[in-house]
């Protein structure tokens, strides 16, 4: 009989931790092994003695994080190539969350683990579709585990910020979004809806955007916000991150309508908040039927929840014959988007 | 505008969305702009009166909805849901099951009130589950909020005709004049705005006149004026009105013209003339204007209790005549207009209604002296109209003007920030601020006006400099900074901590030159407030 996996992946202080393995998946602290899902800054912490992930999650962290604090030693795994580690067999899997975002799947005397760090089922041309991979316990993160959490087509949202634009032609809208993933994101996904005018940026956005084209990832013309005048960014759609959008950096705007790209936005009154005029339901996170939909694919009879609203997750997996089990691990963006 | 996907209700679906995340008024318009520009009829004509709230449909109840939705979704996820949103009707749209497979297009808000219409009551549950199945979240929402009558998206009715006639390109009154006479789905009024058809005719109906308005006065302006030409009147604080009697029955109608009858029932009652009607809606306790409180009980609501009519009795102060029988008299001068009104008013002696007196003065210093004296709470100043004016709609420069007494003033000090909506959501520009009470600083009211652009962004700048706490949008700012506040009348009031509430209290002056400690005490409003309550002297 294989080993249960809550004998030797367990969580600690530090985070997740394989213990024949000796590594830590997504530590929330420095430690001396890691394997890291994704460059989020809630996933990807710096000072590591040692990285593996993708090649462009490594790329991600050096540029966010910086040479030194990216990890001391960094190994590249390519999505399904398997190593050995102490006799645990581990291999990535793409997660469609973000560029370079990977489940990890760890196998150790026959037992198997899929930790899928964030992922979405919706398609995006900024990275790898997600790719469900069979396994004994399924780790998974419930952002949105709600059933009033069914985010719309990408498209649709994106053909009523262009309505909106048609509408009010002398208005500036910046759309505030986070500046790894879901800013290449929306630009892929107006340059698909034929918007090929350049896309101003904030300036925290640019490094980023840079890198992705470094990556394969073509966006189109790129300028910085800050250089053009008032007249020019009339008409504009400009990407901000969301702190900007209403506070005194958006001045420099053309009477800018201020539009929130996230998957929160399909509550009204957490879209009301902050003086959001055009809210976009575009999210990198699986939604409620994404969430049910992969827990049954991956046929796991058990589902580990890492963060957000495991309690009718837990309850509607029961319903299924599934055991869920809340791991609360903290340090994870309680309201990551 | 481009057209949502589709047919009508997503489209209306998305214009609700807009309008309720739109603060501005011409972004507002512009939104509805885009609706009469992009819908065929009905469809247009079918929104626009769910949005002036003259859609009568048959509705359903919430907990109707909520049945249906529970019947159709797991308990406990249900209640997860409905605690996490907050509000039923958006649960239920966001929950709705999404049915497997293909289902009917969604459905066009003409299908939806002709077959609500036609549908007894056993059917109405079918045909709203049908239609739900069809629609998406947005689409679920609005179908929800029409078929329970709660629209609620910060449109009223006068915003609409207003979109309406910027659209056509006519003057907003053109479009007040024919709009009670013509009804849901308005098609002979669309005809006639695009130009295809005959302007319709309101025929016996009472329709709305847009009302005449008039133009704050300064002081030096007031000093050049000829008093031969002028004839002036107390501005009564109370709200204006319109009352329209004839042959199609009374009407009450506000300032933005909606129909306010239902709210006076006993003023419809004494409009048994036939006559067009210009004046001030008051409280009047014998012959004595009550102060704007007393009114507010009665405003803002569908209906009135036989109590709040004893307790807070209204009547009209009457000061202009439009038409008088079915003749015009707009086009008189004012002089004359007078002249019939008094001869009107002497000849039929409506109940509940007087008239507002003439006030003789023969100069202008004579007239600034009246101002100056008069501290009764009712009376907010003086209007002066010319002699000669003829009874035009909207704010025509010169005609009129209202010369409000000076305000009162405080110095407060400031206590939170909060910033604005639309173009001032980079502001601090919404200031809660207070006065002294036993060593204390405790809230006494809160402006978002009367600042020029320079010292907005100077208070901006300071508020971010001097934040000692934040609650979400809020800062909590040091106690440091006196503003010299603005205000018509102050009055007892439980809601703040004060135990007083400010009329119209707005940002006069930045006092960087006053300590906060030589600001003013809680006895300096009460005896503003004792002032403003004094009787008419």
């Amino acid at each position: 009989m294989p080993p249960h996996p809550e004998t030797w992946l367990r969580v600690t202080e530090a985070g997740l931790w394989c213990e024949p393995g000796g590594f830590f998946v997504d530590p929330l602290r420095a430690v001396d092994r890691a394997v890291i899902t994704h460059a989020h800054s809630d996933h990807a912490r710096p000072g590591h003695r040692h990285v593996l992930a993708t090649a462009e999650t490594l790329a991600l962290m050096r540029e966010r994080l910086g040479e030194e604090r990216a990890g001391g030693t960094q190994q590249a795994l390519r999505y399904g190539e398997a190593l050995e580690v102490n006799g645990v067999r581990l291999w990535l899997r793409p997660a469609g969350h973000v560029l370079g975002s990977a489940q990890v799947c760890l196998e150790w005397r026959g037992a198997r683990v899929v930790v899928s760090g964030d992922y979405k089922r919706r398609p995006d041309p900024t990275c790898p579709p997600f790719e469900p991979e069979r396994c004994d316990v399924f780790v998974t993160e419930a952002t949105f585990a709600l059933p009033v959490f069914r985010h719309p087509p990408a498209e649709q949202e994106i053909a009523r910020l262009l309505r909106s634009v048609a509408l009010f032609p002398e208005r500036s809208h910046v759309i505030g979004c986070y500046a790894l993933g879901k800013a290449q994101r929306l630009i892929a996904l107006l340059r698909a809806a034929g918007w090929d005018r350049p896309i101003p940026l904030h300036g925290a956005l640019a490094r980023l955007c840079a890198l992705y084209e470094r990556l394969g990832v073509p966006l189109g013309p790129l300028p910085p916000a800050t250089v053009a005048g008032k007249e020019k960014l009339a008409g504009a759609i400009v990407l901000a991150p969301p702190s900007a959008i209403a506070d005194r950096w958006a001045r420099r705007l053309a009477e800018p309508l201020p539009c929130l790209a996230s998957g929160w936005m399909r509550v009204r009154q957490r879209a009301k908040q902050g003086g959001v005029e055009l809210p976009l339901v575009i999210s990198d996170h699986a939604d409620w039927p994404e969430l049910l939909a992969t827990c049954e694919e991956v046929q796991a009879p058990e589902v580990w929840i890492t963060h957000g609203r495991e309690e009718a997750l837990i309850h509607a997996l029961g319903r299924r014959g599934v055991r869920g089990r809340a791991l609360h691990l903290i340090g994870r963006a309680e309201e990551g988007e | 505008m481009p057209v949502a996907a589709g047919m009508s209700l997503p489209a209306f679906a998305e214009l609700l969305e807009r309008l309720l995340f739109t603060p501005g008024r011409a972004g507002k318009l512009a939104l509805l702009r885009g609706w009469f520009d992009s819908q065929p009829d009905p469809e247009r004509g079918i929104g626009l009166a769910a949005l002036s709230g003259e859609l009568r449909l048959r509705t359903a109840k919430p907990a109707l909805l909520r049945e249906m939705a529970a019947a159709r979704t797991d308990p406990t996820l249900f209640a997860l849901s409905y605690d996490y949103v907050g509000d039923l009707a958006e649960t239920i749209a966001l929950l709705w099951p999404e049915p497997e497979g293909l289902t009917g297009p969604p459905p066009a808000l003409s299908q939806v009130v002709g077959a609500l219409e036609a549908a007894s009551r056993a059917d109405i549950p079918g045909l709203i589950a049908g239609w739900l199945d069809a629609l998406d979240a947005g689409g679920r929402l609005a179908l929800i909020k029409l078929v329970t009558g709660g629209l609620r998206v910060g449109a009223s009715g006068r915003l609409a005709r207003l979109a309406l006639a910027e659209w056509a390109g006519v003057e907003v009154g053109a479009v007040e004049e024919v709009w009670h006479g013509v009804a849901p789905p308005y098609e002979p009024l669309f005809l006639w705005l695009e130009g295809r058809g005959p302007r319709p005719d309101p025929a016996g109906a009472p329709v709305f006149r847009p009302l005449m308005l008039a133009h704050p006065l300064e002081e030096r302006e007031a000093a050049a004026l000829d008093p031969a030409e002028w004839c002036a009147e107390w501005k009564w604080d109370g709200i204006r009105v319109q009352i329209t009697g004839g042959p199609g029955g009374a009407r009450l109608w506000s300032r933005a013209g909606e129909d306010i009858s239902a709210a006076f029932p006993e003023i419809v009652a004494a409009a048994r003339f036939h006559a067009v009607l210009d004046g001030e809606l008051v409280v009047l306790r014998g012959a004595e204007v009550a102060p704007f409180s007393d009114l507010q009980q009665r405003l803002n609501r569908k209906s009135v209790t036989a109590r709040l009519q004893r307790d807070f009795p209204v009547a009209v102060r009457l000061y202009d005549m439009l038409f008088d029988g079915a003749e015009d008299l707009r086009g008189l001068p004012f002089a004359a207009r007078r002249a019939r009104l008094e001869a009107w008013f002497a000849r039929s002696r409506p109940a509940r209604m007087d008239l507002s007196p003439l006030i003789p003065f023969e100069s202008m210093q004579e007239l600034a002296r009246l101002r100056a004296q008069a501290r009764a709470a009712a009376i907010e100043g003086l209007m002066l109209k010319r002699r000669d004016s003829p009874y035009l709609a909207g704010r025509v420069k010169g005609l009129w003007w209202k010369w409000k007494r000076d305000p009162l003033t405080l110095d407060c000090v400031l206590m939170y920030a909060q910033r604005g909506h639309g173009k001032r959501s980079s502001f601090y520009s919404d200031y809660t601020f207070g006065v002294w009470k036993e060593g204390e600083l405790v809230p006494v009211g809160k402006a978002y006006s009367g600042y020029t652009d320079e010292e907005l962004a100077w208070l901006d700048r300071w508020i971010r400099e001097h934040t000692v706490a934040r609650f979400g949008p809020v800062r909590e700012v040091e106690k440091t900074l006196v503003l010299e506040v603005a205000f018509d009348a102050a009055q007892r009031s439980r809601r703040h901590k004060s135990g007083f509430a400010l009329r119209f209290p707005r940002i006069a002056r930045i006092r960087r030159d006053k300590p906060a400690a030589e600001a003013d005490g809680v006895e300096a409003v009460a005896a503003l407030a004792a002032e403003s309550g004094a009787a008419p002297r």
